[in-house]
């Protein structure tokens, strides 16, 4: 299975390692939630996509309008506008190696 | 009219309601929804969970001035749009007009990837925000579910669910959840154990090739309501349920009378006709003529300027016309005129309640003083036997409430008038009249009479009626030793008794006759008698002449021979002159 993921990990990042990446986060207030999932975001961030990202933390509770626009349904959720395309992922982005997944910067484990 | 009944009687410690605005589901709950509490519409697929949902929202915005929210998860906004519009709902204006706000709500499973904690606050806000947007009084969740097989955490979906009906109720608003049937339990994912305040289950099941729709109010806390199973259909105008319970025995009676159109069916009815706002079953044989009987008494409502309506199920309204014409019937004039009207439908084009929604609209529309079904049986042949009996219990109670005399034809087979489904009928009708043929001498002849009339005094006569090129005509049936004589054989015994007659007159005139001849006999003896007698009489003068001219004669011959003899005339003379004085001196 590692061995896998190893494989695959040099072929899908690198097309995307290029561009700018433009990442939303929904939370509603500055529950705990919400900053863990701030605070874990910035981490993956940093550690993958150095100078190349910019996050744009939405609170819903001031905000409700745009929940529709991107399908807010769990919160916190982490949307990928750019590059294309979009990609979400709901959480508090705990699961570093999912949120990876989710963002494409890793392949998933196909047999899962 | 009920439904506002009930609710100013109620206490005002009762639960308050929310009337839906669906025609029949107020009645059944007693008023409505539970209101700010939620409310949990389940069934299969394709039986009208959303449309209620949607029809809801539209009323409450419509009708009762309480904007709504419909947060769809399965249809788009603009499918969910032109699927409403097809009833007669404008979904797009409300919206424009801020009634109401639709917000679809879609997640994409494979897009979605799940990475730690998380709760769905996010549609909590949304719902918050659509509901402060307009005011939202009524809010409509349709299909939830879908989040099941869109979220993979159902632990959280689970938790969140609880939360989110707390919270609708704290929010205050009225809530519709729909959901689908599952096949242990009411619902798939079994969320009637967070909506427990009112749950509504609908069905849709095919019977003898005909579907019904059904509503069954599963659950209401806190509330009386309907328990049984009512037939509900999707009409023109959305949903409307039928509930048989709505049988609350206390309509108005008029003592006013109506005339059949058959002079002597009247004179059946002590004279005077029908009750208005009875219900009359009129049953025979194929052929006895119980479409005329019903087009006559149309005609007769027509003529005395009152509405009829005329459904019937069997034959085409033109059909009818033309064969009302061979009775010398003309209904037309009365179609145009407005007094008139028919309804024709296949029974097998729908289901019952469908026919019953269809005659209730036309009723409620034309306001008719008189409806005719004809026949009720084939009507009730769509159905089974309870439904056929719920539907004529309802329409009846329907039309009675609203004080409209109805006449109901109804075919029996066979030769025997009384079947079952008639005496299951008859009891809720008030007047019946018996059609039926009568086999003899190689002919079939018609017989009417009236079985039972409640409330007058009514013939127990068996009566003849012939259908001549003039109409209907109902003539007294003879009671032979043979039994009841109709037809021809009613004719020769008219014949027989004329015959009897005519021999009687020519007796009295023989007998005249025989007096006549002996009068005349008489006075021809009486005349001979007297010719006789004269003539007799005759004899009698002629003799008597005779006689005097004799003496005279002898006389003058005496004195002739005394001249001759000169003897004794002196003294003849002077006997004679002498006699004269002494007389005189006497």
């Amino acid at each position: 299975m590692k061995t896998k993921t190893v494989k695959r990990k040099a072929a899908a990042p690198k097309r995307l390692l290029s561009k700018l990446w433009q990442l939303r986060l929904y939370v509603t207030d500055t529950t705990p939630k919400s900053r863990t999932a701030f605070a874990n975001l910035k981490t993956i961030c940093e550690t993958h996509l150095k100078g190349r990202y910019c996050i744009t933390v939405i609170d819903l509770l001031k905000q409700p309008q745009l929940a529709k626009g991107d399908q807010i349904l769990a919160v916190p959720t982490v949307v990928r506008r750019l590059p294309s395309p979009v990609r979400t992922i709901i959480g508090n982005l705990s699961d570093t190696e999912r949120v990876l997944v989710g963002l494409d910067l890793r392949p998933s484990a196909q047999p899962r | 009219m009920k439904t506002k009944g009930a609710k100013s009687s109620s206490p005002a410690t009762r639960l308050p309601k929310c009337p839906t605005g669906i025609q029949g589901l107020d009645e059944i709950t007693g008023g409505g929804l539970p209101r700010g509490r939620p409310t949990l519409v389940c069934g299969g697929a394709g039986c009208g969970k959303t449309l209620l949902a949607a029809e809801f929202l539209v009323r409450g915005a419509v009708q009762f001035d309480e904007p709504g929210v419909l947060m769809a998860f399965e249809e788009t906004e603009k499918e969910l749009k032109a699927n409403v519009a097809s009833l007669g709902f404008d979904l797009e204006g409300l919206v424009q007009r801020k009634k109401v706000v639709i917000d679809y709500v879609h997640i994409e499973r494979s897009e979605v990837q799940e990475s730690g904690e998380y709760d769905l606050e996010g549609l909590f806000v949304r719902l918050n925000h659509a509901i402060d947007s307009i005011g939202a009084k009524r809010v409509v969740l349709d299909t939830m579910e879908v989040l099941f097989a869109s979220l993979p955490n159902e632990a959280i979906l689970r938790s969140e669910l609880r939360r989110l009906f707390r919270w609708l109720k704290d929010k205050g608003v009225t809530a519709v959840i729909t959901a689908e049937r599952g096949r242990e339990s009411l619902t798939r994912h079994g969320l009637e154990e967070y909506v427990s305040d009112c749950v509504i289950l609908l069905d849709h099941r095919v019977n003898d090739q005909i579907a019904t729709r059904h509503l069954r109010v599963v659950k209401y806390r806190g509330a009386l309501h309907g328990t049984n199973e009512f037939p509900f259909l999707i009409g023109a105008e959305g949903i409307s349920v039928l509930p048989i319970t709505s049988l609350s025995l206390n309509h108005k009676v008029s003592d006013q009378r109506i005339a059949t159109g058959i002079p002597r069916l009247d004179a059946m009815l002590g004279g005077k006709g029908f009750f208005r706002g009875s219900s009359i079953l009129l049953t025979g044989t194929p052929g006895t003529g119980k479409t005329i009987i019903a087009a006559n008494f149309a005609q007769a409502a027509a003529r005395r300027g009152e509405r009829v309506l005329f459904f019937s199920f069997e034959e085409s309204p033109d059909q009818i016309t033309r064969n009302m014409h061979s009775i010398g019937l003309r209904l037309e004039p009365m179609i145009k005129s407005g007094l008139l009207r028919f309804h024709s439908a296949r029974p097998s084009l729908y289901g019952l309640e469908m026919h019953l929604a269809t005659m209730f609209k036309e009723i409620a529309e034309f306001k008719p003083h008189v409806v005719i079904i004809d026949p009720i049986t084939s009507l009730m042949d769509s159905g089974t036997d309870s439904e056929g009996k719920g539907m004529v219990t309802r329409l009846i109670d329907f039309l009675k409430a609203s004080q409209i005399t109805s006449l109901f034809t109804s075919l029996t087979q066979g030769s025997h008038a009384l079947q079952q489904s008639e005496t299951a009928m008859s009891s809720l009708m008030d007047a019946w009249v018996l059609l039926q043929d009568f086999e003899g001498n190689g002919e079939r002849n018609r017989v009417l009479y009236v079985l039972k009339a409640r409330g007058m005094a009514h013939s127990n006569q068996i009566r003849e009626f012939l259908i001549s090129d003039r109409g209907i005509d109902v003539v007294d049936a003879y009671i032979g030793v043979s039994g009841v004589l109709t037809g021809s054989a009613r004719v020769a015994q008219g014949d027989l008794e004329k015959a009897a007659l005519l021999a009687g007159q020519q007796e009295a005139a023989q007998l005249k006759r025989e007096v006549e001849r002996k009068r005349t006999a008489l006075d021809r003896q009486i005349g001979d008698l007297r010719a006789d007698y004269e003539s007799e009489a005759l004899e009698l003068r002629r003799i008597a002449e005779q006689v005097g001219t004799r003496t005279f004669v002898l006389g003058t011959e005496r004195a002739a021979s005394g001249i001759l003899r000169q003897a004794d005339l002196k003294v003849a003379v002077n006997t004679q002159t002498k006699s004269k004085p002494m007389r005189n001196a006497q």
